[in-house]
């Protein structure tokens, strides 16, 4: 029974010290139950925590889909602008009040433009406030940052 | 007028904004708010997308594959003993179900069997999710001692001797299984493995095709169980339309439970959409039926799901790798998924216990009574420290006995006949 979690420790031990680390992280913090700021920012533009870099999360056009998997886009840029390309770029999430990560372990799979990274695989299970997490590592620099998104209910269709 | 976005989760509160704003509608006791009402629109049958398209399965919209289906679904020849049909357990009578708390037939199962309906929109099946696909889900109990005990050669003699026409017009000529053992597959007996063994593997490859058929044909009949609407969905349709008789769907104790349901009582994020379930697994603290040796759960049901054979990039399956998003996006190695079980729809639930995965709890009392006490359990070790994250994903929930009454009342309008529907015929590709 432990041997599962013990595996778990045992992979992100592993990878611990490669960006791969960074994505073990960004699972498991998605896994502590906190309660919602009292005024969520939900600025999906921001600098990372120690400036490495600007992130822009693009949601996909449109409602966002609950219990479907879609593609969403991030791009990376250097503190003065400049695309940041051949980034190794991660993305993952969370619910924060509930305890539970996503459904899914998204994946970037190309850079479709300079410092444009496609995340495939993303999957929200429940509508509410998400973290997300986005993981970027460039040459020697490294930093997560955390954002905020809520997914709305399905529209109404009568 | 009662206010309750107060009760309301915060991840509910914050996207009122988002919402089309719509005048509260008022009946006898209960109020709702606008953000309530999105809510409840949100849970009506009409709002199910349409079914979603298996690529590993190009015959699950197949008439002919549908109709071969059924019959075997329910042919108890398909058995060590010819007395074990799918059926045995998935009851059509009971939702599909047996109403045990684990199943019997050659031997007692480990779980509960699960209803049926709505499966098909399932990325995962088994409380597990140990099975990516309705076709390689049937083939499991088809192989299990404990269940219909068979094996890979047996059915297909079985198919050659009673429905090689009907195969054939689905998926084209058995292959010619002449000298083949009659009891031969790999999870068989010892002596049936060892028959296994001994086939070349050309011979293998073409029993385990037409194995794999078998679970095409059978996935397409039990694609077409559905649920048909209840009184719930009648509620908000007249509820939405300003309807003053909407109260006449549900008494004021049912609403009462309902607005508890998609309230305070925070069932609603888990057990959400028009099923009544978010298709994931949550570690929800029911007692495990073996306390020596837990149920691990997801946690093993994820790694199993990736190692078999029949799996969405396996060799018998129809897709391209490219289509199996969910397997290949699919998360295995989170702490919270440890214990987790698949949750429910509650569809139909009340006509149904007894309860959760090994029929712990006899009635939906027991089921709320957990829910209120929500008790931890065995703290994880995360790298963060101990205790904190995965531990149960439950907050508490204070219910009075007044408020218990009233949920359960409400679980009670969700009953409705199973009903088949087959899919629209078009060929695809
Ligand atoms: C011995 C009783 C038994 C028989 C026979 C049986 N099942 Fe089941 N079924 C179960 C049990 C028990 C579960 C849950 C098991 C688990 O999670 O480990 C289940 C689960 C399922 C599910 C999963 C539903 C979901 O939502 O995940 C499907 C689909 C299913 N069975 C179809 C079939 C088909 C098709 C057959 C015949 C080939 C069959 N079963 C034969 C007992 C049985
Ligand atoms: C964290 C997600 C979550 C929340 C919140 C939640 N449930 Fe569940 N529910 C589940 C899961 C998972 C199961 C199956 C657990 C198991 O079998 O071990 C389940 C099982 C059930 C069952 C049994 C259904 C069956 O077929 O066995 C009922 C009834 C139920 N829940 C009702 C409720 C009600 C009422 C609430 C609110 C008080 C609620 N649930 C809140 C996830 C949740
Ligand atoms: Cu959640």
């Amino acid at each position: 029974m432990l041997a599962s979690m013990k595996l778990v420790m045992a992979i992100c031990r592993r990878v611990l010290l490669s960006i791969g680390g960074l994505a073990c992280l960004l699972t498991l913090a998605a896994c502590t139950s906190t309660p919602p700021p009292p005024a969520l920012d939900l600025s999906l533009t921001r600098a990372s925590p120690n400036n490495h870099f600007r992130i822009t999360l693009i949601p996909p056009q449109g409602t966002t889909p609950i219990q479907q998997i879609h593609s969403w886009t991030v791009k990376v840029a250097t503190p003065t602008g400049e695309p940041a390309t051949k980034a190794l770029v991660y993305m993952n999430g969370g619910m924060p009040e509930h305890g539970h990560g996503m459904p899914t372990r998204p994946a970037v799979t190309r850079e479709i433009a300079p410092g444009t990274y496609l995340v495939e695989g993303v999957k929200f299970n429940m509508s509410g406030w998400w973290e997300l997490l986005v993981a970027v590592q460039l040459g020697p620099a490294s930093d997560v940052t955390t954002f905020n998104y809520i997914v709305p209910l399905p529209a109404h269709a009568k | 007028m009662r206010s309750l976005s107060k009760h309301l989760p915060g991840c509910l509160r914050t996207f009122c904004f988002a919402l089309i704003a719509f005048p509260a509608v008022a009946n006898a006791e209960v109020r709702w708010s606008d953000t309530e009402l999105a809510i409840l629109s949100s849970l009506r049958l009409s709002q199910l997308p349409p079914m979603p398209v298996d690529p590993s399965n190009t015959q699950e919209n197949n008439p002919h594959a549908i109709a071969l289906g059924k019959r075997l679904f329910f042919d108890p020849r398909l058995s060590r003993n010819g007395q074990v049909a799918c059926a045995t357990c998935h009851d059509p009578a009971k939702q599909f179900q047996d109403g045990r708390p684990r199943a019997v037939a050659l031997g007692m199962t480990e779980r509960r069997t699960m209803p049926l309906a709505g499966a098909g929109y399932s990325p995962w099946l088994f409380w597990d999710g140990r099975k990516d696909s309705l076709w390689s889900h049937a083939l499991a109990p088809l192989e299990d001692a404990l269940e219909h005990g068979g094996n890979r050669t047996r059915y297909a003699h079985l198919l050659k001797a009673n429905y090689a026409e009907e195969y054939r017009a689905v998926f084209g000529a058995l292959p010619d299984l002449a000298g083949m053992p009659q009891d031969a597959g790999p999870l068989g007996s010892e002596l049936e493995k060892k028959a296994w063994d001994a086939m070349p593997a050309p011979a293998k490859q073409s029993v385990s095709r037409v194995f794999a058929n078998l679970g095409k044909a059978i996935a397409a009949y039990v694609k077409t169980l559905r649920h048909s609407e209840s009184r719930l969905d009648r509620f908000v349709d007249a509820l939405l339309r300003r309807d003053r008789k909407a109260g006449e769907h549900l008494n004021d104790s049912e609403q009462a439970g309902l607005q508890i349901f998609i309230g305070k009582g925070q069932c609603v994020s888990c057990h959400n959409g028009p099923l009544f379930t978010d298709h994931f697994f949550h570690g929800t603290r029911v007692p495990p039926r073996d306390a020596a040796s837990p149920d691990p759960g997801r946690s093993e049901g994820a790694l199993m799901v990736q190692q078999d054979e029949f799996n969405c990039l396996g060799p018998f399956s129809d897709a391209k790798s490219a289509q199996c998003l969910e397997l290949r996006h699919m998360s295995i190695y989170e702490p919270a998924l440890r214990r987790a079980f698949k949750t429910p729809s509650l569809r139909g639930v009340a006509e149904r216990a007894p309860y959760m995965h090994a029929g712990q709890f006899a009635s939906l009392r027991e089921v709320v009574r957990h829910y209120i006490a929500a008790p931890e359990s065995v703290p994880v070790t995360t790298l963060r420290g101990h205790g904190h994250g995965s531990g149960s994903a439950l907050l508490p929930v204070a219910l009075s006995e007044a408020e218990t009454n009233q949920l359960i009342d409400f679980l009670g309008t969700l009953s409705a006949p199973v009903v088949e529907v087959v899919p629209a015929q078009n060929p695809r590709r």
